[in-house]
C-alpha cells in the first residue's frame, strides 16, 4: 500500500527530527494507545494471551499474503479476524476450554504460516511483520494504522460499559439481556485488528505484550476500571515514546525496547506500589488479596447469628 | 433506609400485561447434567408482590432451577414463562433483577462500586446509550439501600465479602426490577446489612408489586417477611406459608438435617 504524508516532516526535535522517525512515532502512539485499550477488556476476561494466538494466525496470514502476491496486512487482517471469531465460538461452546482453545489456534497458525513460507523462494520480507520494524513504517502503513486504531477506538469507547459488564460477569450479563454475544464478538475482531495494525510497530511476536504489560501496570495504579483503561493507554503511549528514543539513541530493536520499556514500568511500579500487598501475583497464584466470592466475613458465620430470628 | 426507586412505580406496568399473571412460572420441569437428574416435574410459580424462599439441601437443584427459570438453562422437559413468555423469547430483561450465586467478577482489575451497579441500569433502557442524570441517581439509590453510600468510589477488591455481596445485590436492584431473583445473597453479610437488605427487599416489594425469589441458607433476617417456602430436594417437597411447613414439616417426611438453619429462623 503507497501513500504520502504531506505534512512530514514537522519541525519536531531531535530524536523525531526526520520523516520516519515521525511515520515511527505516529504509528507507535496510535497502536499504543488502543492495544493496552483493549487489552483492559481482555486482562478481565481472563485471556491475556489471546492476542498472541492471534498473532500467531496474523503470521499466517501474512505468509499466505507473501506467497499469493497479495499486500500481507490485508491477509493478516482477513485469518486474524475469522481466527479471533473462530477462537471465541469454541469458547463460548464450551467447545475447547479457553487456554485449550487458544493452543490449537496458536500451533496451527504458526504451523500454517511456516509451510506456506515453505512455498517461498525468498521469505526474509516476512521478518519485519514477525518483529516489527516500525523504523521502516511507510506512509500508506501509517494511514492504515490510524484508520484502524480509529475503527477500534471508536467500537470500544462506544460501548464500553456493556463491554465492562460482559467481560466481568458473562453469566449475568447474559440474564440482564446485554448482547454477550455481540460483544464477546466486537472484542474478538477489534482484538484481532489491533494485532494486525500492531505488527508493524512491535511485531507479531511481542503484540501481546503491547496489549496487557500496560494494563498490569494500570491495575496497581488505578482505583477503577475507567483509570485503569486510562492509565493503561498512557503507560502505552508512554513505552513507544520512550523505546522509540531508546532504539533511535542506541540502535536497538524498537519492537524489543518498547516492549521491555513496557516490562520495566511495569517492575518500577510494583516496586513503587508495594504490588504484592495490591494483589498484584494474584493472577500467578501467588498470594495477594484472595478474589471474591461467596466470603463468609465480617463476624457472620453460616451459623453465626442467624439463629435468632 | 428502604429502596426507593425515584420513579413512580406505577406508570412503568400501565402498558404491559406481561405482571397480571405469575411473574416466574415452571410447569413439571425436568432438567439433568447428562445422565445425572437434578430437576424432577418441579412446578413453582411466584407471582407479584410475593416474597418467595426456595430452600433444601446442598445439591437439591436450587441454583440449576433459578437458572432454568431465568433462561440460562434449557429444561429437559416441562414449561418455563417469565412474565408469561418463554424465556428465550423474553425482552424486557430489566425486569429480572438477578443476584448469582458466585459471581463471577474477580479482582484482576479494579472497578469501582459505582461501575459495577451502573451496569446494573445498562439492561433499562439500552445498553449502548448514554447514562442521563436520571439514570446515574437511581444508580446512587441503589447504592445507597445497600449502605455503600461512602465506599462508591472504592474499588471492590478492596472491600469486605460482605461488601462486595452487597455491591451485586445493589447491581441488581439498578434496573429497578419486577422480579428479584436472589441466589444465597445474605452469605456473609453481617448483622446491619442483613438487616438493610431486608428493608430493601420489603420496600421494593410494597411500594412496586415486586416478586422477590430467594434462595438461602440462612432465613432469619427475612423470616417474617415470607409468603411462601419451597422446599426442594431434586423435587418439590413443600410449597406453602412457612407456619404450616412447621406444623407439617416432619409428616412431610422432610428431615431437619436437609434443612440447617431455617427451621430455627422461622420458629
Amino acid at each position: 500500500m503507497t501513500g504520502h504524508l504531506a505534512i512530514l516532516p514537522l519541525p519536531l526535535p531531535y530524536p523525531f527530527e526526520l520523516s520516519f522517525m515521525q511515520r515511527a512515532l505516529v504509528a507507535g502512539l496510535v497502536v499504543g494507545a488502543f492495544a493496552p485499550m483493549i487489552g483492559t477488556f481482555l486482562v478481565q476476561k481472563r485471556m491475556s494471551l489471546i492476542g498472541d494466538g492471534i498473532g500467531h494466525l496474523a503470521f499466517a496470514g501474512v505468509a499466505f499474503g507473501a506467497v499469493a502476491g497479495v499486500y500481507p496486512l490485508w491477509t493478516a487482517l482477513a485469518v486474524s479476524v475469522a481466527g479471533a471469531l473462530g477462537l471465541e465460538r469454541l469458547r463460548a461452546k464450551r467447545r475447547a476450554s479457553g487456554d485449550l482453545a487458544l493452543a490449537l489456534f496458536f500451533y496451527s497458525g504458526i504451523a500454517l504460516g511456516i509451510v506456506l513460507l515453505s512455498r517461498q523462494l525468498s521469505p526474509t520480507n516476512v521478518l519485519v511483520y514477525l518483529f516489527g520494524q516500525i523504523l521502516t513504517v511507510t506512509d500508506g502503513e501509517v494511514v492504515t494504522v490510524l484508520a484502524l486504531g480509529a475503527i477500534v477506538a471508536a467500537a470500544i469507547l462506544g460501548v464500553r460499559r456493556a463491554l465492562f459488564a460482559v467481560v466481568a460477569d458473562e453469566e449475568w450479563a447474559t440474564v440482564a439481556g446485554l448482547p454477550v454475544g455481540l460483544l464477546n464478538n466486537l472484542l474478538a475482531v477489534t482484538t484481532a485488528v489491533a494485532v494486525v495494525a500492531s505488527m508493524r510497530v512491535v511485531g507479531i511476536l511481542l503484540v501481546a505484550g503491547l496489549m496487557v504489560l500496560p494494563v498490569a501496570s494500570a491495575q496497581l495504579l488505578a482505583r477503577s476500571f475507567r483509570g485503569t483503561m486510562g492509565w493503561a493507554m498512557a503507560i502505552g503511549v508512554g513505552s513507544v515514546v520512550v523505546g522509540l528514543v531508546a532504539s533511535r539513541l542506541w540502535n536497538l530493536a524498537s519492537g524489543g525496547t518498547i516492549v521491555l520499556v513496557a516490562a520495566a514500568t511495569f517492575a518500577v511500579v510494583a516496586v513503587v506500589t508495594g504490588g504484592r500487598s495490591r494483589g498484584l501475583f494474584r493472577g500467578l497464584g501467588l498470594g495477594g488479596v484472595p478474589p471474591a466470592g461467596p466470603v463468609r466475613t465480617e463476624g457472620s458465620s453460616i451459623l453465626g447469628d442467624s439463629h435468632s430470628g | 433506609m428502604g429502596y426507593d426507586l425515584g420513579i413512580d412505580s406505577h406508570s412503568r406496568d400501565d402498558a404491559g400485561t406481561v405482571d397480571d399473571g405469575p411473574l416466574a412460572e415452571a410447569e413439571h420441569v425436568s432438567f439433568s447434567y447428562g445422565a445425572n437428574p437434578v430437576l424432577e416435574d418441579v412446578s413453582l410459580a411466584v407471582s407479584r408482590g410475593e416474597f418467595v424462599a426456595l430452600v433444601g439441601p446442598n445439591g437439591s437443584g436450587k441454583s440449576t432451577l433459578l437458572k432454568v427459570l431465568l433462561g440460562v438453562l434449557r429444561p429437559s422437559a416441562g414449561r418455563v414463562r417469565v412474565f408469561g413468555q418463554v424465556p428465550d423469547r423474553f425482552t424486557e430483561r430489566w425486569r429480572l433483577g438477578y443476584v448469582p450465586q458466585r459471581p463471577e467478577l474477580t479482582s484482576e482489575i479494579p472497578a469501582t462500586v459505582e461501575e459495577v451497579v451502573a451496569a446494573g441500569r445498562l439492561a433499562r433502557g439500552g445498553w449502548w446509550r448514554r447514562m442521563r442524570p436520571a439514570d446515574r441517581q437511581i444508580i446512587r439509590h441503589a447504592i445507597d439501600s445497600v449502605a455503600l453510600g461512602d465506599m462508591r468510589s472504592r474499588p471492590l477488591n478492596e472491600l469486605s465479602g460482605g461488601q462486595q455481596q452487597r455491591t451485586f445485590i445493589a447491581r441488581a436492584f439498578a434496573s429497578e426490577p419486577r422480579l428479584l431473583v436472589l441466589d444465597e445473597p445474605i452469605a456473609g453479610i453481617d448483622r446491619e446489612s442483613q438487616d438493610r437488605f431486608r428493608d430493601s427487599l420489603t420496600h421494593l416489594k410494597a411500594e412496586h408489586g415486586a416478586g422477590v425469589l430467594l434462595v438461602s441458607h440462612e432465613l432469619s433476617a427475612v423470616a417474617r417477611d415470607l409468603d411462601r417456602v419451597v422446599v426442594l430436594k431434586r423435587r418439590v417437597l413443600f410449597d406453602g406459608p412457612p407456619a404450616e411447613l412447621m406444623a407439617t414439616g416432619v409428616s412431610l417426611g422432610i428431615h431437619r438435617e436437609d434443612l440447617p438453619l431455617w427451621l430455627e429462623g422461622l420458629g
